[in-house]
């Protein structure tokens, strides 16, 4: 199969209408208004269908979806910790097998494990178990949605907050100017584990987003989507633009979407043409300390990885900053 | 209490084991579908055994190998919330790495079963026996077997996964044992040939309530302060009646298998004025030390606790009753208590509200596997009669073996 027809293949919903209209992801959540999140775990779902389990790590999602007595989730659900979420996801999937094996559980039914986790529970305490989880090769579709710092705690910085960004742990002042190293690269550690499929993607894109779900879920063995999950109340601003900002993170290159199918690696999302980085920075009130000179710092660092993305690809899917 | 259960028709090989291979061949004939497990000394050849039963096909059942303790937790319980029976074994520092996760196993009323070959605790680093690591779970809500036997580390998994599987307890249950003087040592073993009957006794329930698709659940969720007091609340009331079941689990064994142990083990404790109470493989050289003491008039006796969560305070203060003194030997330490013993701590409570009670002595022995000969049981045996002879105990814990401290 040509790649071209490889990828049509992969696009299992082509149009809005085709997204399953079961909700499996119930309202009445405590999520803050505006919050990303809810949209990332609704769609994540409408991929999935009912024969999931979900294992959490402590979280935003966590602690906002399942206040006892009550739960948003209607496929069965599990948290244990915080830094364990693929190591529970390990034992979950391992249980399945085994029982199925055994003919306890339906061989014949497959079964989605997906991890979620935010960027806390990912890039740093839960980061060795993850490895673990990847390099033992177990069946699991790790989910990321990452608002970039430990919102669920009060907006401290994370292993993936951005370059300058101002967090309740790196304020901005006289001394520091906010987070004082950029992102550490957590997909490309992942894939880096020799795993069949990564992708990262972004609300703002929800085909794109539905269509690596059900890719990382199509593909046996351990996958890993990455999700941008704008957060109002850690970025500072208002709650009707979470799904913009998503957007403007791709159109300036502050994100790429991207898949590295099998070894073969894609950017999703071509931008032609870039915005500047200052249309997505000036929207948040966790950048506004930043200097021109500062931004033009930032949109230096885009550049080169922008420059690096399309070497990988090997032809010009971002293009030029061009207003 | 009357049994009504036939003894089964068993038919047992007796082979060499240590009590780490004892446990794992409990494991095996229990049917166990998960295990996840990370290296430490003394724990290692529990799981090295258990893979080479599952590598010749003789266990159906899948290993996960963790990175570590943590992780090793985790999955256990997670494969057990997802309604598999499941297994791991750890010590020393590796319990700690795991102890987030002991209250979250007890409080999602997992019944998963872990051996423990007891190990001191770091730092400094000992690779050797004590029992701080397992104290240091006392109050995880979980159902805590002390053996002190190769044979009864079998059975007391066996029985484990019973107490731990039954409706009404749903708590998961640690089988404890002496890192090294037991984990290393063989002995004669009873295992049987054909594991039927112990799956007759430990019959698996895979229609408890689990993560199912068919049936959603929410496990793990966030409690505020209406609701969790009432969670915990639970615990306590299933930990009062494992208390029975665990007795019943016993004497149902017994019944079947001709072997019990109770909750504790007693020897001449009806005609004692001093008691010695210990724990683990130490019984075993306290009998020795004691007996021929016992033959020559010598009025000692001794208690082993086996059961020590939840603790079987009738049961001990019928057998330290009519003692004059009770000497507990406890191989940790709680540091900063004046009676820094766990065990001799929990003795004293369950007298605290009597009249009349033995006077109670505390000694801290064995700790990073300090030597423990039958000469030192005589000499702790000896300076108890003459506390006795004083006739007031000592306030603090006797710290027995140290260099530099002896006691007059």
């Amino acid at each position: 199969m040509s790649s071209q027809a490889q990828k049509k293949k992969k696009r299992y919903f082509k149009l809005i209408n085709q997204i399953p209209r079961q909700e499996l992801f119930s309202p009445g959540h405590g999520l803050c208004a505006g919050c990303t999140a809810g949209t990332i775990v609704r769609h994540l779902l409408k991929a999935a269908g009912p024969n999931t389990i979900v294992v959490n790590a402590t979280g935003c999602v966590e602690v906002s979806t399942t206040t006892y007595p009550y739960t948003s989730w209607r496929v069965p659900w599990l948290h244990l910790a915080f830094e364990n979420a693929a190591a529970a996801a390990s034992g979950v999937e391992t249980a399945i097998k085994v029982l199925q094996r055994k003919g306890v559980i339906d061989p014949n039914k497959k079964i989605n494990i997906v991890v979620l986790g935010g960027d806390g529970g990912t890039y740093d305490i839960g980061f060795q178990a993850l490895s673990g989880m990847l390099e033992r090769g177990h069946n699991v579709m790790y989910v990321l949605y990452d608002n970039e710092a430990y919102m669920n705690t009060g907006i401290q910085r994370s292993g993936s907050t951005p370059l300058f960004a101002w967090t309740t742990t790196t304020p901005a002042g006289k001394v520091w100017r906010g987070e004082r190293r950029p992102k550490k690269p957590i997909a490309e550690i992942v894939a880096a584990h020799r795993v069949p499929y990564v992708a990262t993607t972004n609300p703002a894109y929800p085909l794109d987003m539905l269509n690596k779900f059900k890719r990382g879920l199509i593909v046996e063995g351990p996958t890993f989507v990455h999700v941008l999950q704008p957060c109002p109340t850690g970025w500072r601003f208002d709650p009707r633009y979470g799904i913009k900002i998503a957007r403007l993170a791709t159109e300036t290159g502050m994100w790429v979407n991207w898949e590295l199918d099998h070894g073969e690696f894609d950017v999703t999302v071509p931008v032609p043409r870039r915005k500047h980085v200052k249309h997505y920075l000036r929207m948040q009130g966790r950048f506004k300390h930043l200097t021109e000179e500062e931004i033009e710092e930032i949109q230096k660092w885009v550049d080169q990885e922008v420059e690096r993305i399309n070497k990988m690809v090997g032809r010009q899917v971002i293009g030029p900053v061009e207003e | 209490m009357a049994v009504t259960v036939q003894e089964a028709k068993v038919t047992w090989k007796r082979l060499p084991l240590s009590s780490n291979y004892a446990a794992a061949y409990a494991v095996k004939d229990l049917d166990v579908d998960v295990i996840a497990a990370y290296p430490i000394t003394p724990q290692t050849t529990v799981v090295e055994k258990i893979a080479e039963f599952i590598a010749n096909g003789e266990l159906n059942a899948e290993m996960i190998h963790v990175e570590s303790e943590h992780s090793a937790l985790s999955a256990t319980i997670a494969a057990s919330a997802a309604g598999a029976r499941a297994f791991t074994a750890t010590a020393s520092q590796g319990l700690e790495l795991m102890h987030e996760i002991l209250h979250i196993a007890s409080g999602l009323r997992l019944p998963v079963v872990m051996s423990i070959a007891t190990r001191a605790l770091s730092a400094p680093i000992s690779i050797w026996n004590d029992y701080s690591d397992l104290m240091n779970t006392r109050d995880t809500s979980w159902i805590t077997l002390i053996a002190s036997s190769a044979q009864e580390v079998y059975d007391s998994i066996v029985q484990a996964y019973r107490i731990a599987e039954d409706p009404e307890v749903m708590l998961p249950v640690m089988v404890a044992y002496d890192g090294y003087l037991m984990s290393h040592t063989y002995e004669p073993v009873l295992v049987p040939e054909d594991n039927k009957p112990i799956l007759d006794y430990a019959p698996k329930n895979y229609n408890r309530i689990k993560l199912d698709p068919e049936r959603p659940i929410s496990m793990g969720t966030l409690t505020g302060p209406e609701w969790y007091y009432e969670f915990k609340y639970q615990q306590v009331v299933a930990m009062k009646k494992a208390l029975e079941k665990a007795r019943k689990a016993d004497e149902e064994f017994k019944a079947r298998f001709g072997r019990g142990y109770g909750l504790i083990e007693t020897f001449n404790v009806e005609d004692a004025d001093v008691v010695i109470v210990a724990y683990g493989g130490l019984y075993g050289t306290v009998i020795e030390a004691i007996e021929p003491l016992v033959e020559k008039g010598v009025k000692v006796g001794a208690m082993r606790l086996r059961l020590w969560r939840p603790f079987p305070v009738e049961d001990v203060k019928k057998a330290l009753g009519n003692a004059k003194l009770v000497t507990v030997i406890d191989k940790a330490i709680s540091y900063g208590a004046r009676i820094a013993g766990p065990v001799a701590l929990e003795v004293m409570s369950s007298f605290y509200h009597d009249e009349a009670k033995p006077m109670i002595m505390s000694v801290i022995a064995g700790i990073g596997q300090r030597r423990i000969t039958e000469d030192t049981i005589r000499e702790i045996v000896d300076y108890s009669f003459k506390v006795l002879g004083r006739g007031r105990a000592p306030e603090e814990s006797l710290y027995w073996g140290v260099r530099g401290v002896r006691y007059e």
